[in-house]
C-alpha cells in the first residue's frame, strides 16, 4: 500500500499546477464551509443562548393544551399546586437538570396614572428565575438587578413610552379566572431590555405578588421553565423528562402535561433552522466542487497517461492495483486540499475572533461573532471531502483498470 | 521442452466494415532457453505475434500455448498474473514510469507484481543496474538518461523477475552498437545461466545473427524458418 501511495503522491506531483490549481478550489471549498458553520454556529449559539438564558429557558413544562393557546393566556390551563409538586418530585429526580423555575403568565394593563397600556406579565420566583435564565439580570438596564416584592421589571418599550422611570409608582390591572377585574399598584425595581420578537412587552413581577393580583386560591403555576446543565444533551434530557411526565394522564388517560424545548416556543427556530439548512446546501455545494475537480483531473489523468497504464498492465500489474492507484490518488488529492482548507480555515476564523466582529440582534448590540471550528466538524467536513474525492476517482479509476493493455500501449 | 506452441493462430481486426487479417494460420513452435527472432517487413504481422505470446492480446482462430498454458483461456486478472509471472517485456520505445527513478523502475515488478521482500528486491534491482551498467545512475529519473540508457533499464527491468520468456519489440532499434552489443551480451548470459527464453522482432541484423531460431513473416503469414546452419522455408 505504501508503494501505491508512494506512486500516487509522485503522479500528483508530476503535474504540479493542476494539482495546485484543484487542491486550491477544495480547498476553498472547506474554507467556505468550515468558516461558515464557525460563524453561524457562533451567531446561532449566541441567539440561542439569549432566548434561552435571558428570556424562555431551555425548556418549559406546561399543563396539556397551554402552548396552543399560549398568545391567550389561558388561566383555565394553569397547573395547581399538586400538580406542580409532582413535577418538581421529577425534575429532582433528573441530575441533569440545573435549575427550574415555576412562572404566572398573565396579561393585563400598565398605568402610569396618566396613560395605560397593554403588557404581559410573568409572575416569578427571583431566585429561581435567575438561576434558570441566568442571563435576565443582565437584561436589567436601570435599577436593582433583584426583584423584590411589590416591585415591577417593565419593559423599556413600555418605560419609555409611558415614561416611567425607576422608583415611579404604577398600577397593573388584570383579569382573573373568574373575569373579575383586579388591580395593584406597583413600584417600577427596574427597567429590563425588550426581548426581540413577540416577547417586548414581556414584565416581571414576583410570583406571589402576581398570584395576589389574580386573586389565586392556591399557587397555581403557568409554566415551569427549565435549564440543564449542558445545553448540548437538551435533547437526551427532554426524551427522559417527556417519558416521565408522560407517565401522569389525566382523567381522560392522556398525558397531564406537555415539554417543548425552546426550538418550539421560539420564532428563531425557524432562523436557526434555516441557517442549518444553508449549512446542508454549502456542504452540497463543496461535494459537487470535490466531485467535479477529481472526477475531471482524474479522467484527465487517465487520459494521458494511458500508454503508461498499458505498459505497467502488460508488466502484469493486476487490474485490482491499477485500480487502487487511481483512487488513492485522487484521495491524496482531496487530503491535499482539505489539509490546505483546514489550515486556512483556522487562520480565517481566528482573523474574525481578533477582529471582534459585533452584530446587534433586536434592540441588542455588540454581540461579538466568536466562531469556533468544533473538532467533530474538522472530522466530518474532511471525512466527507476524501470519501467524495475516492467516489470521484472510482470511475476514471475503473476505466484505467479496464483498459486493454494493447490498446493501451497504442496509445500515442 | 517447448515454451511455445503456436497451431493456425490467426489474427484479425475489424475497423468499420472493413476485416484485417493481420496473421493467418501460423504454426510454429519455440524451445526454452533459446534465442528466436521474428524478421520481416513493416506490417507484416511481427508485433501482432509478440503481443499474443505475450498474453496481451488473443488469438482470433487457432491455438497457442505459451508456458503450457492456453492464452485463450486466460481472462484480465489471470493474463495480467500471468504475464507477471512468466513473462518480461522490452518496448522499442522503453515505455519507462517517468515518474520513478532508474532504481524504482525495475524495482516496481518485484513490488507491485511479486510482492518481493524489501532486502531481496534491493540485491536483485543492484545485480541488475549493475549487468546493464547503470548502478551509478539509478537515483536518476528517465528524462535524465539517454536513450541507450534508458533501453538498459528496460532490459534490466523486464529481467528482474527472472522470467521464463522475455520478448522484444525492435530492442536495439535506438541503440548504438556498443550498447546494443551490451544488451545482447548481458541476454545470452542470462539465457545461459537461467535458460531465459528471448523471442524478438527486429529488422536489426545484430540481434538475427545472434538468434538461434530466425522465423520469416510476410503479410501475416510464416514463409520462412532459419536455425543456426541450416535453412527451412515453410
Amino acid at each position: 500500500m505504501l508503494e501505491i501511495i508512494k506512486i500516487a503522491a509522485r503522479n500528483l506531483m508530476r503535474y504540479k499546477r493542476r494539482t495546485l490549481l484543484v487542491g486550491a478550489l477544495i480547498a476553498l471549498g472547506v474554507i467556505a464551509v468550515q468558516v461558515f458553520m464557525a460563524a453561524s454556529g457562533s451567531y446561532k449559539s449566541l441567539i440561542v443562548g439569549q432566548i434561552t438564558d435571558a428570556m424562555l429557558g431551555q425548556m418549559q413544562i406546561h399543563k396539556k393544551g397551554y402552548v396552543v393557546s399560549i398568545e391567550n393566556v389561558p388561566m383555565n390551563l394553569n397547573m395547581m399546586p399538586h400538580g406542580v409538586g409532582i413535577i418538581e418530585d421529577i425534575l429532582k429526580g433528573i441530575p441533569e437538570v440545573e435549575a427550574y423555575s415555576t412562572r404566572i403568565r398573565l396579561g393585563g394593563v400598565i398605568s402610569n396614572f396618566t396613560e395605560t397600556t397593554n403588557l404581559r406579565l410573568y409572575g416569578i420566583d427571583p431566585e429561581k428565575e435567575f438561576k434558570t435564565v441566568p442571563l435576565l439580570q443582565k437584561r436589567i438596564m436601570e435599577g436593582s438587578s433583584e426583584l423584590r416584592r411589590g416591585q415591577i421589571l417593565v419593559p423599556q418599550f413600555l418605560a419609555k413610552g409611558l415614561n416611567i422611570t425607576v422608583g415611579a409608582p404604577v398600577v397593573i390591572i388584570a383579569t382573573n379566572k373568574d373575569g373579575s377585574v383586579n388591580g395593584q399598584q406597583f413600584i417600577v425595581g427596574g427597567i429590563v431590555e425588550s426581548a426581540p420578537g413577540p416577547g417586548g412587552r414581556d414584565g416581571y413581577i414576583h410570583i406571589t405578588d402576581a398570584a395576589e393580583l389574580l386573586r389565586m386560591e392556591e399557587p397555581e403555576v403557568s409554566e415551569i421553565a427549565v435549564h440543564v446543565k449542558d445545553f448540548n444533551r437538551l435533547d437526551q434530557v427532554f426524551e427522559q423528562l417527556t417519558e416521565r411526565l408522560n407517565k401522569e394522564k389525566n382523567t381522560k388517560g392522556m398525558p397531564k402535561f406537555e415539554l417543548h424545548t425552546w426550538e418550539k416556543l421560539s420564532p428563531f427556530a425557524n432562523i436557526a433552522k434555516m441557517i442549518d439548512l444553508m449549512t446542508v446546501f454549502i456542504r452540497i455545494m463543496l461535494i459537487a466542487i470535490v466531485l467535479i475537480s477529481i472526477m475531471d483531473v482524474m479522467i484527465m489523468s487517465v487520459y494521458e497517461r494511458t500508454r503508461e497504464i498499458g505498459t505497467l498492465a502488460a508488466i502484469g500489474t493486476l487490474p485490482g492495483r491499477i485500480l487502487a492507484m487511481f483512487i488513492v490518488e485522487g484521495g491524496l488529492l482531496g487530503l491535499f486540499g482539505v489539509l490546505a482548507g483546514t489550515i486556512l480555515s483556522v487562520v480565517a476564523v481566528n482573523a474574525i475572533r481578533v477582529s471582534h466582529y459585533t452584530f446587534s440582534f433586536g434592540m441588542k448590540e455588540g454581540f461579538v461573532l466568536s466562531p469556533h471550528m468544533t473538532p467533530k466538524d474538522v472530522v466530518v467536513v474532511s471525512l466527507v471531502v476524501i470519501v467524495v474525492s475516492i467516489l470521484g476517482s472510482l470511475h476514471p479509476a475503473y476505466k484505467a483498470s479496464r483498459l486493454e493493455p494493447i490498446k493501451a500501449l497504442k496509445s500515442v | 521442452m517447448t515454451i511455445v506452441k503456436a497451431e493456425n493462430v490467426g489474427k484479425f481486426y475489424e475497423t468499420g466494415t472493413v476485416t484485417v487479417q493481420a496473421l493467418k494460420d501460423v504454426s510454429f513452435s519455440i524451445e526454452a532457453g533459446t534465442i528466436t527472432s521474428f524478421i520481416g517487413p513493416s506490417g507484416s504481422g511481427k508485433t501482432t505475434l509478440l503481443n499474443l505470446i505475450g498474453c496481451l492480446d488473443k488469438p482470433s482462430s487457432g491455438r497457442l500455448d505459451v508456458g503450457g498454458s492456453n492464452v485463450l483461456a486466460l481472462d484480465r486478472t489471470n493474463s495480467a498474473k500471468f504475464r507477471g509471472g512468466n513473462i518480461g517485456f522490452i518496448f522499442q520505445d522503453f515505455n519507462l514510469v517517468p515518474i520513478l527513478t532508474v532504481y524504482e523502475n525495475v524495482e516496481y515488478p518485484l513490488v507491485m507484481v511479486r510482492d518481493t521482500p524489501a532486502a531481496e528486491r534491493r540485491k536483485l534491482v543492484l545485480n541488475l543496474l549493475e549487468a546493464v551498467e547503470m548502478a551509478d545512475q539509478s537515483e536518476k529519473y528517465p528524462d535524465q538518461i539517454s536513450g541507450g540508457q534508458k533501453q538498459r533499464v528496460a532490459i534490466a527491468r523486464a529481467l528482474v523477475t527472472s522470467p521464463k520468456l522475455v520478448l522484444a519489440d525492435e530492442p536495439t532499434a535506438n541503440l548504438d552498437h556498443k550498447t546494443a552489443y551490451m544488451i545482447l551480451s548481458l541476454m545470452k548470459k542470462m539465457r545461459d545461466e537461467l535458460s531465459t527464453t528471448f523471442i524478438f522482432s527486429t529488422h536489426d541484423p545484430k540481434i538475427v545473427g545472434e538468434a538461434e531460431c530466425i522465423y520469416t513473416i510476410e503479410d501475416g503469414i510464416l514463409t520462412g524458418q532459419q536455425e543456426k546452419g541450416a535453412a527451412n522455408h515453410a
